[in-house]
């Protein structure tokens, strides 16, 4: 009896330590990755790497500043385009849609957000390129902007939902059409969770690479307008990693340090926008 | 503004849940509702369009292969031949080899951060998790080209030694390989297993482990025996989930697979995923087979991940409503 008992505990203080190890680990990674691309990238960042173009191959120095730039651009165009939609069909699934109706366009929504982002830039390849005859800054954006629609309609249809019924009846029982009571009551009182979802969208597709390879390609110098391929930081790490020299795997790393440090930002402050109070409804 | 028409008796009829749609259309929020009822309209109109494109583009493949281009494992561009199995063989070695390594450990995780830790510990870790889910995935290449292939360098020959006889571990080893992007996809995947799990058993109702540690079982026993089976559909929920991910993952592992269509039974032999060959070769294609030829693995990449996620999306929610009731 004390024998099994001896045993059974045994089992019992391995398994939970083991449980731990496992977390422990899991976070150890995400702060393994932080430091190393700090050491690497850390060093390797100069202001060059902010104002100059890349240089041929086999030149040292140089930097990425038609690949920041062209992000910048990319990802303006993928947010007027994937957060309005996604924003509105929000409105219409908390606010106006049947309960069969919203699961039908949620399925769907969620089918959207389970495409993998290489299948989605075949598609705007197929869209955008294909009749255009050019790969484009444009193909880029809407290939990252079909990617926000989903997350975009999700977290907005979610915080809306979050905001009590009371304030829809109290807004109106003083008059106020529905569409008055949507726009000046309920979405306000969502506004940080809103706010906060579409950051973290942003945040997710920021970092996206796939969708970019054959729509905004990539470019060795600055892409003037939006008709024109242009580089993006993303699809730059890429192809300066998998390159055999050392000098742009330096900036490979500059320029990964750059990009984690902006997606992790965001998603910090868009968390803490959450935290700070702004969904007491819930 | 819609604002403006409103009279008393038109009031009435947004307020009442069961009008129907084209009722609410005419009553004075019409054109919010159009728009807004139009926004959704455009979501379904994109994914339908989606699977048009994919299908209209794939023509030329589909005919001159059919099913054949499933089962065939010759890519050769040069000749025309294309078929899809070496790409199906990596896609779904490397998956399942991440979700061998991933799921023991996520789940650990998870059982930790719901069972045993605080509640502060548990929420700040999860955060950190989490954060771990957002890294892009190029970053995680980076990683896996000049941290993991030179570790796995120092730690392949060990295996070999040991475990070389299975075949799995045989064959010569240059880095990139089936097991390089199976490791880097484990790591890519777990966050998402130990935050859906960890939802999951966080959802058990509190009774059963009481009522299982009353009896003299050990909080392990307890977990293990009682919270777990409970949750079991839930967590194969968030397992499905992980694999759709790690299938369609592209870039982590394109920068780490070896880019070889062949198919080899080493886990140490250089692959290709669907993913990747499609991310390498799609842009330098020529010719509308061979244009073809990858927009049908993309179609094929992408019946698959369908089918994961609804299953995943049905198994989560049967587990996660139990608790409501």
């Amino acid at each position: 009896m004390s024998q099994l008992s001896a045993r059974r505990r045994s089992v019992n203080a391995i398994m939970l330590t083991l449980t731990g190890v496992c977390t422990v680990v899991a976070v150890g990674l995400l702060f393994f990755i932080l430091g190393y691309l700090l050491v690497e990238g850390g060093s390797s960042l100069n202001l060059d790497f902010f104002t100059k173009l890349p240089v041929a191959v086999g030149e040292t120095g140089g930097g990425m500043a038609n690949a920041l730039l062209g992000s910048a651009k990319v990802l303006i165009l993928a947010t007027l385009i994937g957060v309005p939609i996604g924003f509105l069909a929000g409105i219409f699934l908390a606010e106006w849609a049947t309960p069969g109706l919203a699961a039908a366009i949620r399925f769907v929504t969620d089918l959207l957000n389970g495409v993998p982002s290489i299948v989605i830039g075949i598609f705007a390849y197929t869209l955008i390129v294909l009749r255009t005859k050019q790969f484009s800054t444009w193909a880029g954006g809407v290939a990252l902007g079909i990617m926000m629609i989903p997350i975009a309609l999700r977290s907005t249809e979610e915080f809306l939902r979050a905001v009590p019924n009371s304030m829809r009846e109290g807004a109106m029982a003083l008059g106020a059409t529905k569409s008055r009571t949507i726009f000046s009551v309920v979405v306000p009182a969502a506004i940080r969770g809103l706010i906060s979802g579409m950051m973290l969208n942003l945040a997710r597709v920021a970092g996206e690479t796939a969708p970019l390879l054959f729509t905004a390609l990539n470019n060795q110098f600055w892409s003037p307008g939006w008709n024109q391929p242009t580089a993006t930081l993303p699809v730059q790490i890429f192809t300066f990693a998998i390159s055999p020299y050392n000098d742009l795997h330096r900036q490979a790393w500059a320029a990964g340090f750059m990009l984690l440090f902006l997606v992790l930002l965001i998603n910090i402050t868009a968390r803490s926008i959450v935290s700070r109070g702004g969904l007491k409804a819930r | 503004m819609a604002s403006a028409s409103t009279s008393v008796p038109e009031a009435r009829v947004p307020s009442s849940p069961r009008a129907s749609v084209s009722t609410r259309l005419f009553s004075g929020d019409g054109i919010t509702l159009a728009v807004v009822f139009l926004a959704a309209a455009t979501i379904i109109a994109i994914t339908l369009l989606l699977v048009i494109e994919l299908w209209i583009n794939s023509a030329a493949s589909r005919e001159k292969f059919g099913f054949a281009f499933l089962a065939t494992s010759v890519w050769d561009p040069a000749n025309g031949e294309f078929g899809a199995l070496p790409f199906i063989f990596g896609t779904v070695v490397t998956s399942a080899l991440s979700l061998i390594i991933a799921v023991p450990f996520g789940l650990g995780a998870a059982i930790f951060l719901a069972e045993l830790a605080p509640p502060k510990v548990s929420d700040t870790m999860t955060f950190l998790i989490e954060l771990l889910a957002a890294v892009p995935s190029v970053i995680f290449g980076l990683i896996g080209i000049f941290v993991l292939l030179p570790a796995l360098n120092t730690v392949v020959p060990f295996l070999k030694n040991h475990l070389g006889s299975m075949g799995l571990f045989s064959g010569p080893f240059y880095g990139p390989s089936i097991l390089t992007a199976g490791v880097v996809l484990s790591v890519m995947i777990a966050p998402y297993i130990i935050s859906v799990s960890r939802e999951v058993l966080l959802a058990v109702p509190r009774d059963l482990r009481e009522a299982a540690l009353a009896l003299g079982a050990t909080r392990w026993e307890t977990t293990w025996q009682v919270v777990v089976p409970y949750a079991r559909t839930g967590i194969f929920g968030s397992v499905f989930l992980a694999l759709a991910r790690a299938l369609g993952e592209t870039m982590a592992v394109t920068m780490v697979i070896g880019n070889s269509p062949r198919i080899v039974a080493s886990l140490l032999a250089p692959g290709y995923s669907i993913a990747s060959v499609i991310a390498n070769e799609f842009s330098e294609a020529t010719g509308n087979l061979y244009t073809s030829a990858l927009i049908e693995l993309a179609l094929v990449l992408f019946a698959l991940t369908i089918v994961l996620n609804g299953a995943a999306r049905l198994l989560i929610s049967a587990t996660t409503k139990r608790r409501k009731k």
